[in-house]
């Protein structure tokens, strides 16, 4: 009964986007829609697929950049010990509580004067803000948990830290480099505040931009707007289902003492 | 030595990024913050601390103080008061329960937004089907409470996540020994498990009361700050006045003083937090490192 409760009030709002994107325009004034359509899926056109398409881009090149600048030095602040690593840790974790608002000035006018405004790859810099700091915090305390006899071992057989990395710890990382790639595509999926500030073209929107300034020409097309959502929906929720237990893992991780 | 500066290179690149990507940008705003800089006319002159003399006594900036306030005072309340229980029923179990909790928080906040947004419709939302005459999102007085209802519904279930950590930190057996003395299950709830779920109940506010306070998507997508600027939130204030009036030093100057508070909320949080983990039990150690924060 609790349980249904709290099902109607998270997944009801959701369920009822789903049924308006199948309801045809003009019933849109009735109570329920006497038939279902897919006009408003077909409605869509060329300039939404091109905004999943640039969300797709930008999250899977934020992913990238984040994991491979992200790991090693994961590794380096587990395992090793270098000038800085203090700083860069707890920097790190200071920058994921920035508020975004305060570096758009300056990011507009660093990424206009580099020729990276208005483009999808000038995208991916600023969204190192939050998703960089989160692959560190990830994976920092993933590599913290390995032993550090592994570390010795690899030493003392002749590896310098970098082999030792790229031969012993990297392997044994794939479910930690999951973790952190789900996560961090998710949060670039999702972001809006930077996409809307530096993208100003229509055809390099990212969803929630074409979303957020989804406009008809006479009324909101509220049936269309519907489908755009479930488009934008679904592919989040194929992974929260699929790796639920990995994004819980990792939205909690060092929230708890192990 | 040679491990050291091997060690440096690996973590070079990332130190590298973040130093490009938000320390340099934050010390550029601050610089920026002190000139009088509008884009279109390629003006830019260094005037000081002038744009802070002019924030204090602008009215539209503590209003949007004050909305950024009460946006986070209320709705962190709220998804805590709600998370709690939504957690102790998480505990009992259920993958597929757990799954469909975490659907809204996984969604862009721009669609979940887009999506209220139609069930606050004036003419044929489902609200106003279910309670006609409401105008949600059209009167000041009910649109800030629409714009938390939205950040509730999305991110109860990360609050709910964390507490649920905390709460399987709760060794069975503290629980066991308070229902052998003949603690009521309040009791328990009160004096037993309350008091030990307190580092993750901190936790839990201090993440959302910094991701609340820097409220924007939700609040664009339903309102753009209006009606008569009744949702305008400090990050909207900002954005529009260097977006829209293309004014980056006062812009900026909104920026950084949205920035100071984040980074006084953060500081006082951690002080809190510092304390609840002295005074926590060796049982449950929630709270000693900071987690992935939700965005």
């Amino acid at each position: 009964m609790k349980r249904a409760a709290v099902l109607v009030f998270f997944l009801g709002p959701l369920a009822w986007q789903v049924l308006t994107s199948f309801w045809p325009e003009p019933e849109l004034t009735r109570a329920l829609p006497h038939t279902l359509t897919v006009a408003n899926y077909a409605g869509l056109g060329s300039t939404f697929a091109r905004a999943v398409l640039n969300s797709l881009l930008v999250a899977a090149g934020t992913t990238a950049l984040c994991l491979a600048a992200g790991a090693s030095a994961a590794f380096a602040i587990a395992k090793l010990d270098f000038p800085g690593r203090g700083l860069l840790f707890g920097g790190a974790l200071a920058i994921s509580m920035f508020p975004p608002i305060a570096t758009v000035s300056p990011l507009y006018l660093i990424l206009r004067a580099a020729g990276l405004r208005d483009t999808l790859a000038g995208l991916v810099l600023p969204y190192a803000t939050f998703a960089l700091p989160l692959t560190l915090w990830l994976l920092t305390s993933f590599f913290r948990d390995l032993p550090d006899e592994l570390y010795r071992a690899a030493r003392v057989d002749g590896c310098t830290p970098w082999q030792a990395f790229v031969h012993v710890f990297l392997p044994l990382s794939w479910p930690a480099l999951a973790t952190c790639a789900i996560l961090v595509f998710i949060f670039s999926w999702n972001e809006l505040l930077y996409a809307l500030s530096f993208i100003s073209t229509p055809s390099k929107r990212t969803i929630p931009v074409a979303i957020a300034l989804f406009a008809g020409e006479h009324v909101e097309p509220w049936g269309q707007i519907a489908a755009a959502s479930v488009v934008a929906t679904v592919p989040l929720a194929f992974l929260t289902l699929l790796f639920q237990r990995r994004i819980v893992a990792g939205l909690t991780a060092g929230a708890v003492k192990e | 030595m040679k491990a050291r500066s091997q060690a440096a290179v690996l973590a070079a690149p990332a130190m590298a990024i973040l130093a490009g990507v938000a320390v340099l940008p934050v010390l550029a705003a601050i610089w920026l913050s002190l000139h009088r800089s509008i884009l279109v006319f390629h003006e830019e002159r260094f005037i000081g601390i002038a744009n802070f003399h002019f924030l204090v006594t602008d009215g539209r900036f503590w209003s949007a103080l004050g909305t950024t306030a009460y946006f986070t005072a209320v709705a962190v309340a709220a998804e805590l008061l709600i998370g709690l229980p939504v957690a102790m029923l998480l505990h009992r179990g259920g993958g597929l329960f757990r799954a469909a909790i975490l659907l809204p928080w996984a969604i862009p906040t721009a669609v979940s937004a887009r999506m209220w947004a139609w069930l606050f419709n004036a003419d044929y939302g489902l609200l106003h089907r279910l309670l006609p005459g409401v105008d949600w999102l059209g009167s000041p007085r009910t649109a800030l409470h629409a714009a938390i209802l939205v950040d509730v519904w999305k991110t109860t279930p990360f609050v709910a996540l964390i507490l649920l950590a905390g709460l399987s930190a709760i060794p069975e057996d503290v629980v066991k020994a308070a229902r052998v003395d003949g603690a009521r299950p309040a009791r328990i709830f009160f004096s037993v498990t309350l008091p030990l779920l307190r580092p993750a109940i901190l936790l839990a506010l201090l993440f959302r009361s910094l991701d609340a306070f820097r409220v924007f998507d939700a609040i664009y997508v339903l309102t753009e700050g209006g009606p008569a600027n009744a949702t305008e939130t400090l990050s909207i204030y900002a954005y529009k006045t260097l977006l829209r009036s293309g004014d980056f030093g006062y812009g900026s100057a909104l920026s950084v003083a949205t920035f100071a508070c984040v980074l006084a909320i953060g500081l006082v949080f951690l002080r809190f937090l510092g304390r609840a983990e002295e005074r926590a039990t060796p049982a449950t150690g929630v709270g000693r490192k900071a987690g992935a924060s939700n965005r």
